[in-house]
């Protein structure tokens, strides 16, 4: 296990592995996202009480999921940083920093659409919504921390700090709900119990997740390469790969 | 594992665990003012500050809505199922406001026991199904009524 996971460290290996799951994260994540959406959109019932409006959850939940779950994946790679300093670790943050980042404003922003109608206000300080926007904060400060620090090694340990601290507020954004009075309903969906709505629903919602988990593989496996060319450019094999594409 | 690896491991570990007891505690110092809202339970006991502006909120008790049919005004009733206050409203609701339904409302307390809101937002639940599902099972829960109701009349 150890040995494939010093192997994982090598950014020549992870290069190779990239360029052959891209196109299977690609259009697998592709066809669940858009059957997800579409269904959901067009398809799926329509809620008793909200009627239509409630279709942005198609959107919103994906979003929001999977900006809570990229910072952990971020804050795992740092911890990976801390104590085995692999490069990788260091690239893949600095990759998907701004993925995550624009997959917080649009679960902001589509919840601000979705409250408005719902609720009666685009935004309001309750505790989901106030740790949501700190989680958005966090990202515009993993990104401008990382950009500030031109040593690649003690940039990389900033911002694995930071990404530390700032992991806290991923169990209280999930948990907002219940530790305190709020205006954001409690989680239609608990790992313990059957989801608060029919499957007509949930279904069409867990592909969309699906999907924009494989989207966002894709999207990680992208821009990591592209670090890795980057950084990677004195060393042979990034020169060879160059001139046998013919640049 | 390196030794090494394993002592920068614990001290990760350790920031951690420090790091959440710190949040947690500061969270925990401020959760009155972290808690969006006053439920009707916290007002019955006199934890919600007379005359300043605060938000009060839980579900819509069944028929306690009065509509004033020359204005905007209305009266309801705002209940934990425990205990509830008296909330009065100029203006629009939300779509969303019905009976039975959550609500959170900002204004002040009034010495006489009453809410005066100046803001009414509506608060739904977790809770989604299509309106053909909604509309039998509140069938059934009328059917269970009257079946109960003629029972209790024997």
């Amino acid at each position: 296990m150890w040995r494939f996971f010093h192997k994982l460290g090598s950014p020549k290996w992870f290069y190779g592995i990239a360029l052959q799951l891209r196109p299977w994260l690609l259009w697998v994540g592709l066809a669940l996202l858009l059957g997800g959406v579409v269904w959901g959109l067009a398809f799926a019932p329509k809620d008793y009480l909200q009627g239509n409006s409630y279709r942005i959850i198609y959107i919103h939940v994906p979003a929001a999921l999977l900006a809570q779950s990229v910072y952990v994946m971020m804050a795992v790679a740092g911890v990976v940083t801390l104590v085995w300093r692999m490069k990788l670790a260091d690239l893949f943050v600095r990759a998907v920093a701004p993925v995550g980042a624009v997959l917080t404003f649009l679960a902001l922003f589509t919840g601000a659409v979705w409250g408005k109608p719902t609720w009666g206000t685009w935004w309001i300080w309750d505790a989901r919504l106030t740790s949501m926007l700190i989680l958005l904060f966090l990202y515009f400060g993993v990104i401008a921390l990382g950009a500030a620090i031109s040593d690649e090694k003690s940039s990389a340990r900033a911002v694995a700090v930071l990404l530390l601290v700032g992991v806290v507020n991923i169990p209280i954004i999930k948990y907002s709900v219940e530790w305190w009075n709020t205006l954001h309903q409690p989680a239609t969906f608990k790992l313990t119990e059957k989801p608060a709505m029919p499957a007509e629903m949930w279904v069409p919602l867990l592909l969309s997740v699906l999907g924009l988990y494989l989207i966002f593989g894709w999207l990680a496996c992208l821009r990591m390469q592209t670090e890795i060319l980057q950084r990677e450019r004195r060393t042979r094999w990034v020169k060879e790969l160059v001139k046998e594409a013919g640049y | 594992m390196h030794p090494i690896r394993k002592k920068r491991l614990t001290i990760v570990l350790f920031v951690l665990a420090g790091l959440a007891t710190a949040v947690g505690l500061t969270t925990y110092a401020l959760r009155q003012n972290i808690n969006l809202f006053y439920d009707p339970t916290q007002i019955a006991a006199g934890e919600a500050p007379l005359d300043t502006r605060i938000r009060a909120g839980g579900m819509v008790e069944e028929g306690s809505v009065k509509r004033d049919p020359d204005s905007l005004r209305v009266a309801f009733r705002v209940t934990d199922y425990n205990e509830s206050v008296e909330v009065e409203y100029v203006g629009i609701l939300p779509d969303l406001f019905t009976e039975g339904q959550g609500v959170v409302a900002m204004g002040r307390m009034r010495p006489d026991g009453r809410f005066v809101a100046d803001q009414v937002l509506a608060k739904h639940d977790e809770n989604y199904m299509p309106p053909e599902v909604s509309d039998s099972l509140k069938k059934a829960e009328a059917m269970g009524k009257t079946r109960s109701d003629s029972g209790s009349a024997y």
